[in-house]
């Protein structure tokens, strides 16, 4: 079933995860239909920023009706939503995008790859994989030695930290990771900045493998009318008809051969 | 209380509509707005071909509202034929159809295909910032305003409405010629030309560099835009701007519209229009006001 709406939520708790990153979660029944790579805008309270912030679904408990939001201060909206403390109210529109299909990993030998503020949503993602995928390798790649959220994916699969700086874990990238473990995924979901994605889309292509990717773009409404939040996609649209889709409602995670970035 | 409304003939069961390019074809907004409910759903600007649009960032938030450059993405005339109107269809509602195009050959090639169809008017957009070429160049200059109108009128079979720009120096003057040429409305106001400027990365905020302003901070303008419009021509008027509430909306009419636009709102909250619809009939109650007509340039 569906779920579509705008609500009033309210803070079940709010903290600081690790600097400048924020762990919210809200109560709301969303969370009893949401869906890993889905993604829900929160209102920033202001009269001044009226847009909704599209921030992703980390984790979802429907049996005490809470989502669980991590996201970066980027600016004034992710600032102002930064200072809501518990019981505050919050607007919320949900459940937004597609999600991660899950289901197209059963059996098969699978990479979760998350690059910075991308990994919050792999959390659920990795989750959901564990009981449908053969194997599950995670790659959670930081910039340094603040490797946050890290350790909660233990359990879900081998866990591999990657640091730009070579602080914990692999040193490089994602990428370089995966090669260093020598690991071949039959099928790859991400989320990550974009010349990640982009590295993992051509290196899907080379092993064979799918890879799914969740994409980013400035968004308006969220819903698919304003057509604000497109990406170029390599066939005709079936809505567009045009080389055009759009991220929040055909995304925002899409197979990476069907999308030129 | 009596909400109805009448542009040109065609009877509306309120004065609210959406506003073009905000409210898709309905298809997106139907889990969250009763349709039937609405005075008019006017849809997305369709042109005779698909058009790609603009590359993205397509929009981005200012103070109190927002800038656009989508670049009138649109499916093309055949497609919103076959799906969007045939999705309209189901709803007891009028349509009034957006219109754009490069040429004039464009505009009136769309609007033949349509004069087979139910759609209750055209709304024909000369005003839109976001596309080099045609649309609001045909809504710059009076003469190409007047000659453009009286063109689509000579083929139209629904009563036209002239979408305006507010980036011209006196919207007077495109009113008169729109109303000599024949149209039987006009709605306006379309976005304010824009620009954001990213400082951190030293680059426009959007790949158009120029974009349409829209949400409530364009509201004053419009507002004024709209009383100077209705105290220079007589056709009916469709005004819109930054309307976030029912107080809004009646400044529209008391000003002098005789119906109202949602656009930019309807993303913040996607609830907007039908709680307006309801803001109006509460307010006519309230002040013991029988109809929402006797309100329509009541301010002079
Ligand atoms: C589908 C999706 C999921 C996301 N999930 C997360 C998440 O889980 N955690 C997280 O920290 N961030 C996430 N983001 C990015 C997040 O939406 C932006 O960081 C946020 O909107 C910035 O708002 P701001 O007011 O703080 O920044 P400002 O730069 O002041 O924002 C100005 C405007 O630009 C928009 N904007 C700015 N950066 C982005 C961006 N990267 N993507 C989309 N819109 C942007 C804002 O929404 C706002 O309308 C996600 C983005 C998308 C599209
Ligand atoms: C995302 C977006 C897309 C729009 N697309 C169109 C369009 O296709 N045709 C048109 O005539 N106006 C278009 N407009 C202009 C609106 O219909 C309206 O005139 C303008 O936004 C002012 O109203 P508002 O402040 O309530 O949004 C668009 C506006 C926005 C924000
Ligand atoms: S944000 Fe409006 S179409 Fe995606």
């Amino acid at each position: 079933m569906e779920y579509r709406k705008k609500e009033t939520t309210y803070v079940v708790s709010q903290e600081e995860l690790s600097k400048g990153i924020y762990d919210l979660r809200l109560q709301t029944p969303a969370a009893a239909y949401a869906k890993p790579g889905q993604f829900v805008g929160l209102y920033p309270p202001s009269d001044a920023h009226l847009l909704m912030r599209p921030i992703s679904i980390c984790e979802s408990d429907s049996v005490k009706s809470e989502l669980r939001m991590v996201y970066r201060i980027a600016g004034e909206g992710t600032r102002l939503l930064s200072t809501l403390k518990k019981g505050d109210a919050v607007s919320m529109l949900s459940l937004l995008g597609n999600g991660f299909p899950v289901s197209a990993a059963a059996g098969k030998k699978v990479a979760v790859m998350g690059g910075g503020i991308g990994i919050p949503p792999m959390l659920y993602t990795a989750k959901q994989l564990k009981n449908v995928a053969a194997e599950t390798e995670i790659y959670l790649g930081y910039r340094d030695g603040d490797t946050f959220l890290s350790d909660e994916f233990e359990g879900y699969g081998t866990v591999n930290r990657v640091t730009e700086d070579g602080s914990v874990g692999y040193a490089g990238n994602v990428l370089d990771a995966v090669s260093e473990r020598g690991f071949i995924p039959e099928i790859i979901f991400a989320c990550g900045p974009m010349p990640m994605l982009r590295a993992i889309k051509n290196y899907a292509e080379k092993i064979n493998a799918t890879a799914y990717i969740s994409l980013e773009e400035r968004m308006a409404c969220g819903v698919g009318a304003c057509l604000g939040c497109v990406a170029k996609t390599v066939k005709k649209d079936a809505h567009s008809h045009v080389n055009n889709t759009r991220i929040c409602t055909e995304g925002p995670v899409f197979d990476a051969k069907e999308v030129e970035i | 209380m009596d909400t109805t409304v009448s542009i040109a003939g065609v009877e509306f069961k309120n004065p609210v509509m959406t506003a073009s390019g905000t409210f898709g074809s309905g298809m997106e907004y139907c889990d969250f707005v009763d349709i039937e409910k609405l005075g008019a759903i006017v849809t997305k600007g369709v042109a005779n071909v698909p058009w790609p649009g603009n590359p993205t960032p397509r929009v981005t938030e200012t103070p109190s509202g927002m800038l656009n450059a989508i670049g009138l993405q649109n499916p093309g005339i055949d497609v919103f034929i076959e799906r969007d109107l045939a999705f309209l269809k189901q709803y007891d509602v009028p349509v009034i159809v957006n219109v754009c195009g490069k040429s004039v050959e464009d505009y009136l090639d769309v609007v033949e295909r349509l004069s087979d169809t139910n759609v209750a008017m055209l709304e024909i957009n000369v005003s839109c910032p976001n596309v080099k070429e045609g649309a609001i160049a045909f809504g710059q200059k009076k003469e190409a305003l007047f000659d453009i109108t009286k063109r689509i009128k000579a083929v139209a079979k629904q009563p036209v409405i002239m979408k305006l720009s507010p980036n011209v120096t006196d919207i007077t003057e495109m009113a008169k010629a729109a109303e000599a040429a024949g149209a039987d409305a006009i709605s306006l106001i379309n976005t304010i030309t824009g620009m954001k400027i990213d400082i951190n990365r030293r680059k426009f905020v959007l790949a158009n560099k120029t974009g349409g302003l829209s949400g409530p901070a364009i509201r004053p303008v419009a507002v004024r835009m709209v009383y100077q419009c209705a105290n220079a021509v007589s056709i009916p008027i469709i005004g819109m701007g930054g309307i976030a509430s029912a107080e809004d909306a009646l400044e529209f009419i008391m000003a002098g519209a005789t119906a109202v636009s949602v656009g930019a709102y309807n993303f913040i909250n996607p609830y907007a229009v039908t709680e307006i619809i309801d803001g109006l009939e509460q307010y006519l109650k309230r002040n013991g006001t029988e109809t929402v007509r006797e309100l329509i340039g009541c301010v002079k």
